[in-house]
């Protein structure tokens, strides 16, 4: 292996800077992370990949000291090392710079470059000193031309990435872990902070690149670890892992099986025809989703294909007003409408179910009842209020279709299991009698029954004349609900295929896997 | 099965946050009446058939307290705070005593509806410039309102040219001194606002609507409700509420001091939320709950008075009342008890939430 990984990489030198063995990680007793295996090199990029909770910011956070590791061991440069914390793991040369640009705006770039490692003098800090030290270690990164004193919340967000990474790298770590640095970055933005990357590599620094954008892992990393629900799935070179093995090892079933996944669908569904029943064009908004063409039929159940972070939710919530587009126009029934914000298209008929039950969704401390009517109350708006026959006729109504499980309908929400405020969720936007519904991770962490139920569901309002945009991380299951695919891949729409007998989850990896040429 | 059901009605009532309240209001008028054992006697005025106490007296005094507590709540349950309800009653005052000295005709009616009503649309004006920082502007309630906390004194200097102002007007006196069936206009006609207020809230969906964003502004959104209008709603009743209760401080002695009219009231009203059990964090808010915090501070600051503690010392002895109350009141200081008494018991929002099966893409 090892061979073989130096023969990948020229001057890699064959003794790893980071070694990371049998990791084991436990969170609140839960273990996220079994037994891991880690090598970085000194000069290169190295790209961890997995889905939702495969334990990627899990072995970032091990390796950088913010969690305690419960098994295994870690050497640097050979010497084994406890990481007790993040101070112990700078000294030892191991940096990170997290997903949140954690830097103070209002300060300038050199102290947020410089903070906890200002130049000391016998009267104090020596800012001219630290400003200089600065500068010596934004060159570095090609950002020897920035003005040290300008306030750091002026800069573009890219800049800002690189700020934060200069920090990291004030103490000339050998190891530099970053977590999703070009997640809220544009492709120019993203081309600036390779060239500073590959410039650190040439140097020698080890770079942990921890991203889900499958593209730019591509373009950058020599080497790429997988995890998959806290297990380590191996370690490949870059260039010899295909892109769809590569999708198959962080989804978790291998290629044959995925095409056995098929759709259940006897024949292709006749395409719907006449005007659609609501119409996107040219929608986007910068940094979030390209422009797109959209549309969704009556009765038509649109699912969303594509890899975490391919955009997936941030398309659903422009499509129902909860971000509001930068561009594009939206029409229901051929008819132009604005869904400026989530209020605007609950009375159009168009309602979002978020992926985050608990930040986006259930009001914890209201009652079942007044969770399930709140959407139908703020259409109404407050001082048309729902008599209590009205709203525990329609909550009952639910309450028995649905099977919601509640200590009493009375009870704070935040009470119930999951699945079953996910249901409350679900009778929520049902209740506004939407148009067209946008199901974000309708099944997300919930348990099979409940899975099932709301699979069936979802079909049922369909046969019943809704339009729904179907999103979920698990390709099998949009596969099976949906009439037509939208596939998406780093934020884009690369294309739609309608589902029928010879679809199976295996032709969608192999779209986002197909369209390498145009990217990066 | 009786006995188990009367322990569950009691723990109910014990867990309600008002009930430490009412036990304090008890608490501080058994302490008055070991002082003076007639303490709590009220008798019949033989002339005019009013009632005459010192129950009595503390319930005239709760009244504007109720009235900034009520709205006071509502605004904390948004999730904001107003501090300016003091200040605006210092404005609303100055507006309705300048009004009827300019005005003259002592015994006229209209002259105090005239007063009452120019008084209550500027308050509602200062509301509405509070609303709008805080809803459409998008500042901090905090900062908001401590603007205006110092504009409003400011302004009310402004009103009354910097002079204590005196006016007589006998109906606009009556609301503050009058009687009716034996009891204080001024406490009746604060019960009905506050009824009239909690019927509204609670009557239609504002009351719904404004535990949802104090609760949770995202989701909130998410499920179409628009806080702009909610809070700038909010933010005028709170003032419209205060100026109601500035008629009745002035009322009182049929004179506004721009310096002392209303002056730290905000912190009254404040605390009378939070000893009714509304966080300050926002949600769930209790109307009820903050009619017993007004009336603890009523009585506290009528037994202070009847105590002799000297006034230097007044604030020292109403922290402690105020901190006993809300150590009582929170919970890890009653689990401690509950601890010591007996095994902890599993309530269902104290077990772990159900590990997460997360469905890895």
């Amino acid at each position: 292996m090892t061979a073989k990984d130096a023969a990948a990489r020229p001057n890699v030198e064959v003794r790893p800077v980071v070694e990371m063995t049998g990791i084991t990680v436990d969170i609140d007793g839960t273990t996220v992370l079994h037994g891991v295996d880690l090598r970085l090199f000194p000069g290169e990029i190295h790209a961890l990949m997995g889905g939702n909770g495969a334990g990627k910011s899990s072995l970032v956070k091990a390796l950088s000291g913010a969690y305690r590791i419960g098994g295994g061991s870690v050497r640097i440069s050979g010497e084994p090392v406890v990481l007790s914390g993040p101070a112990e793991a700078e000294s030892v040369g191991v940096a990170a710079a997290f997903q949140d640009v954690d830097l103070c705006g209002n300060l300038s770039i050199a102290e947020n470059v410089m903070i906890g490692h200002e130049e000391r003098r016998w009267y104090g800090i020596s800012w001219p000193a630290t400003r200089r030290r600065a500068v010596t270690v934004l060159d570095e990164l090609g950002l020897g031309d920035l003005d040290p004193k300008q306030a750091v919340a002026t800069l573009p967000p890219a800049i800002q990435q690189l700020v934060a990474i200069a920090r990291a790298m004030v103490t000339h770590p050998k190891v530099l872990v970053l977590d999703e640095p070009t997640s809220s970055l544009d492709a120019d933005e993203v081309a600036t902070l390779f060239r500073a990357l590959r410039r650190l590599r040439d140097q020698g620094v080890a770079i942990l690149f921890v991203s889900h954008f499958l593209e730019q892992v591509y373009a950058i990393s020599d080497r790429i670890t997988v995890l998959r629900d806290g297990y380590g799935q191996g370690e490949y070179p870059t260039r010899e892992l295909d892109r769809a093995v590569l999708i198959s090892k962080m989804i978790g079933k291998d290629l044959t099986e995925l095409r056995r996944i098929g759709s259940d669908r006897r024949a292709h569904r006749a395409d719907p025809t006449g005007t659609p029943l609501f119409r996107a064009v040219g929608v986007g908004k910068r940094g979030e989703f390209d422009s797109t063409d959209f549309e969704v039929h009556r009765g038509e159940v649109v699912g969303l294909g594509g890899l975490r972070g391919s955009g997936r939710s941030e398309l659903g919530q422009l499509l129902a007003g909860v971000e509001r587009a930068d561009s594009g126009t939206f029409q229901i029934d051929g008819r132009p409408v604005g869904l400026p914000n989530p209020a605007a298209a609950l009375r159009r008929r168009v309602a979002y179910a978020s992926e985050d039950r608990r930040d986006g969704g259930i009001i914890e401390e209201l009652s079942v009842r007044e969770n399930i009517v709140l959407a139908l109350q703020a259409i109404r708006g407050w001082a048309r209020p729902i008599s209590h026959a009205e709203r525990d006729a329609l909550v009952d109504r639910f309450v028995e279709s649905f099977g919601i499980v509640a200590p009493g309908l009375d009870a704070p929400a935040k009470q119930l299991s999951g699945g079953n405020q996910q249901k409350v969720l679900l009778a929520r936007w049902l209740a506004t009698r939407p148009l067209l519904l946008v199901l974000d991770e309708p099944t997300r962490g919930i348990d099979i029954a409940a899975k099932v139920e709301i699979q069936a569901r979802v079909a049922e309002m369909a046969r019943d004349g809704m339009a729904v945009v179907f999103i979920s991380s698990e390709l099998d299951e949009v596969v099976r609900l949906s009439d037509r695919i939208a596939i998406l891949k780093d934020r884009r729409k690369i294309g739609e295929v309608s589902n029928g007998p010879g679809l199976s989850v295996d032709t969608i990896i192999e779209m986002i896997a197909a369209d390498e040429e145009d990217d990066a | 099965m009786s006995n188990a059901a009367r322990t569950n009605w009691l723990r109910e009532l014990i867990r309600k946050p008002f009930f430490w309240g009412v036990i304090a209001i008890f608490a501080l008028l058994a302490l008055n009446v070991l002082k003076d054992p007639n303490y709590l006697a009220i008798t019949v005025n033989p002339v005019n058939g009013n009632l005459v106490g010192n129950v009595i007296d503390i319930l005239r005094a709760s009244a504007p307290i109720l009235m900034i507590a009520v709205g006071m709540s509502l605004v904390i349950a948004t999730g904001g705070i107003d501090l300016s309800v003091g200040s605006v009653m210092a404005v609303s005052g100055a507006v309705a005593m300048v009004f009827m000295k300019d005005a003259g005709q002592s015994g006229s009616v209209g002259v105090a509806l005239g007063a009452i009503g120019l008084a209550l649309l500027v308050s509602a004006l200062l509301g509405a410039i509070n609303g709008v920082l805080v809803a459409y502007i998008g500042l901090q309630p905090f900062i908001s309102t401590l603007i205006m906390m110092l504009a409003g004194r400011g302004i009310a200097k402004v009103i009354t040219e910097g002079q204590n102002t005196s006016a007589t007007n006998d109906p606009f006196r009556w609301i503050a001194n009058g009687f009716v069936i034996g009891l204080p206009v001024v406490f009746l006609l604060a019960i009905a606002i506050v009824i009239v207020v909690g019927l509204v809230v609670r009557r239609s969906a504002l009351g719904l609507m404004i535990e949802a964003i104090g609760i949770n502004p995202k989701a909130s959104r998410m499920a179409g409700i628009k806080p702009s209008g909610l809070l700038l709603t909010v933010y005028i009743l709170s003032a419209v509420l205060a100026g109601v209760a500035g008629i009745m401080s002035v009322g009182t002695v049929m004179t506004v001091d721009v310096s002392r009219t209303g002056y730290q009231m905000e912190l009254d009203a404040i605390l009378a939320v939070v000893i009714g059990g509304t966080s300050l964090a926002g949600g769930k808010f209790s109307i009820g709950g903050a009619v017993v915090g007004a009336l603890l501070i009523a009585t506290l600051d009528k037994t202070i008075v009847f105590l002799g503690i000297s006034s230097s010392a007044t604030p020292a002895f109403k922290a402690i009342v105020i901190v006993v109350l809300c150590l009582l009141q929170s919970d890890r200081v009653r689990s401690w008890f509950v601890q010591r008494r007996k095994p902890p018991q599993l309530r269902p929002e104290s077990l772990p939430a159900k590990p997460k099966q997360e469905v890895a893409a």
